[in-house]
């Protein structure tokens, strides 16, 4: 195991004791050179949950350990230059998350300067040697952000986060910004880019099918919650938690054959706000199959009855005995 | 298919040609585009960002500032009226009344600072000269038509009261409420979430079958395509490269690009067939390539394809692509021809 959440929590204060319950009670372990792909809805927590674990947000509760080290609840500038070398992220917006006033070069060479310890000389080699490897040329390195395109830009956010060599990547929406052939051009990238050094991913999106594509796990957020999480071709292919089934049931596929006669999988209203949640089950104000219990008992994340990897925080699937203890 | 009797389509553009003057240049947008819709059907104008989807038809609703944008040639008939020569887009006989739009972002084409049934009345007000109560009893049925809950209190709400999907519910109604006989949706569900954006595309065709208008739905996604198009049009750096049912251009893609862009996409099947991006970019419209905009990026590309613009070439009844590779005389066991996908 390489990455591991316990219980990290993020709550943002409203004021006036209202709170936002953006992450609530994450655990999720990653191992080495594993892809964890994380899908959800707008709001449902799973971009603060990649920018709290890499310590761009404080925690609220809960603990992230990185190779069995656990990590400050509060990051210093002294953490950042200590953990950015281990723990690096890919933002969404390839047009808004590059300073436009630094060339190229100076963006992707940014963090060996930090780092301390090269010179001039080797940093400007490393980012030509990194412009290489994303596919760009070395005359990019004084060029500006707004000369390059959507894909372009997000190849110089790719170099600028694998320049010191990460051993875990969050991956925020990658390719959510792109046109349809360039996104396959930086998931090949970054698939190339993994098996050649060894990294470890989480892979936060909400295209379900590119997601299962690069994924060896799929983790399903909700609300704040993480609902889900199982081999991505399980989770794909079986959802068992009734929100997992109707959100990929309402992704459709490139194919007129099987979307003509797709019946329409509704689903009551849209997500609550995350404002002041209390107990029972997040989804259960829009689940098709809610019970009793579920209005008053929050469901645990738990492995499904049959056994396997898969968890499911659902009382569907919890065993009898369970229910009947918390009623 | 063929059999069934030629219906005068509700729009027909023709050979549209949009350019743009900017401080680097002419820019050609789009460089001769037709398409066509018939009433009750939804054409799919599928494409990347830049490709000319979204000017070609802002240009024909006169949504575009011109100088500096222009309409260098071509028609956009309504039926059978010449709405670009005519003149009659800037006048309110178009625009809003017999062409309903809807746009990507609702949030950002809806008015903040008025309430959401004032902003539906204000179309029926100006269209149909309603008196204000009037038009404003007929918003609420129009966003009890869109499936909004309690109407009648939303109505006199704001948009920032409103969530994204029951924003692009209240967008729709405001396209329906001169009941046009073609609702372009630009980009309708790009912003939202997949569980909205079922909910969105199903109302669009619930309305459809309702009313029978005719939709062109413009889209980078293929899968909403291939939920709601009868007809596709594919483009690429300004052009119309394939024309065809749905059904033709997903199972038998001609055009070299519409089988890059199926490649590009991860596939649905339980095996992990490899993703095969588009190497390249496209083509700078400053200087539109002479041959075939596509021409750079091509797996397939042939040497008359460097200088010669292709025709929109037959593939099948009611099926064309604009690629030499479809003419009499180009190489018969061409694999892009051979290709064919069987869903």
């Amino acid at each position: 195991m390489l990455v591991e959440t316990i219980g990290l929590t993020k709550h943002f204060a409203l004021g006036r004791g209202r709170t936002v319950h953006a992450v609530d009670d994450v655990s999720l372990a990653i191992d080495e050179r594993e892809v964890v792909g994380l899908v959800g809805e707008s709001g449902s927590g799973k971009s603060t949950f990649g920018r709290a674990l890499v310590g761009l947000h404080s925690k609220t509760a809960g603990e992230v350990r990185f190779a069995g080290e656990s990590l400050p609840a509060n990051y210093a500038a002294a953490d950042f230059r200590r953990h950015a070398a281990n723990m690096q992220m890919i933002f969404q917006d390839p047009y808004s998350s590059l300073n436009p006033r630094m060339t190229v070069g100076e963006i992707i060479g940014e963090g060996l300067r930090l780092d301390g310890g090269h010179t001039r000389a080797q940093i400007r080699n490393a980012v030509a040697d990194w412009l290489a490897r994303v596919g760009l040329e070395p005359g990019h390195a004084s060029r500006y952000p707004h000369e390059f395109s959507g894909g372009q830009r997000q190849r110089v956010g790719i170099a600028r986060a694998l320049i010191l060599k990460p051993r875990f990547v969050v991956c925020d929406e990658p390719i959510s910004a792109l046109d349809v052939s360039v996104q396959a051009q930086i998931v090949r990238l970054l698939g190339e880019l993994k098996a050649s050094l060894g990294l470890t991913l989480l892979f936060i999106a909400h295209d379900l099918s590119m997601v299962r594509y690069v994924s060896d796990r799929m983790a399903v957020m909700y609300l704040g919650s993480l609902i889900e999480i199982g081999s991505a071709d399980d989770v794909y292919f079986r959802p068992k938690h009734p929100y997992t089934q109707i959100l990929i049931g309402s992704n459709p596929e490139p194919n007129p054959r099987t979307e003509r006669h797709r019946k329409a999988l509704a689903v009551a209203g849209e997500a609550p706000s995350p404002v002041n949640i209390g107990v029972g089950c997040r989804f259960a104000s829009r689940c098709p199959e809610v019970m009793d219990v579920c209005r008053r008992v929050t469901p645990p994340l738990l492995p499904l009855p049959e056994g396997g990897t898969r968890r499911v925080a659902c009382h569907l699937y919890t065993a009898p005995a369970a229910v009947s203890e918390s009623t | 298919m063929s059999a069934l009797p030629k219906t005068e389509p509700v729009l027909d553009v023709r050979d549209l040609h949009v350019e743009f003057t900017t401080y680097g240049g002419i820019v050609k947008a789009v460089r001769g585009a037709s398409f066509s819709v018939d009433a009750g059907k939804t054409l799919a104008i599928v494409g990347e960002s830049g490709c000319g989807k979204s000017v070609s038809v802002q240009s024909i609703m006169g949504l575009i500032p011109m100088p500096p944008g222009r309409i260098t040639r071509g028609t956009a008939l309504l039926h059978g009226t010449d709405i670009v020569r005519g003149k009659i887009v800037d006048g309110d006989d178009v625009r809003g009344n017999r062409i309903g739009m809807v746009f990507q972002d609702p949030m950002s084409s809806l008015n903040p600072t008025m309430k959401v049934g004032d902003q539906i009345a204000e179309t029926l007000e100006v269209h149909r000269g309603y008196s204000r109560a009037k038009a404003r009893a007929r918003a609420v049925e129009l966003l009890a038509q869109v499936h909004i809950p309690e109407a009648e209190e939303r109505a006199t709400q704001y948009p920032f009261s409103f969530s994204g999907g029951m924003l692009q519910r209240a967008m729709i109604a405001m396209a329906i409420a001169c009941e046009p006989s073609v609702l372009i949706a630009d980009e309708p569900t790009t912003a939202l979430d997949v569980t909205i954006q079922a909910e969105i595309l199903d109302l669009l065709a619930e309305l459809q079958r309702k009313n029978g208008m005719a939709i062109v739905l413009i889209t980078h996604d293929l899968a909403v395509v291939a939920r709601m198009a009868d007809e596709v049009a594919v483009m690429y750096a300004g052009e119309i490269v394939e024309r065809g049912t749905a059904l033709e251009v997903f199972d038998q893609p001609a055009h070299p690009y519409t089988l890059g862009l199926r490649g590009a996409l991860p596939s649905r099947s339980t095996e992990r067939a490899g993703l095969n991006p588009i190497e390249g970019s496209p083509p700078d419209l400053f200087a539109p390539p002479t041959g075939c905009g596509y021409f750079a990026r091509c797996a397939h590309a042939m040497r008359v394809c460097e200088q010669h613009r292709p025709e929109q070439l037959a593939v099948a009844a009611g099926h064309t692509a604009r690629c030499w590779l479809h003419a009499p005389d180009a190489p018969r066991t061409h694999p892009a021809i051979q290709h064919r996908v069987r869903g």
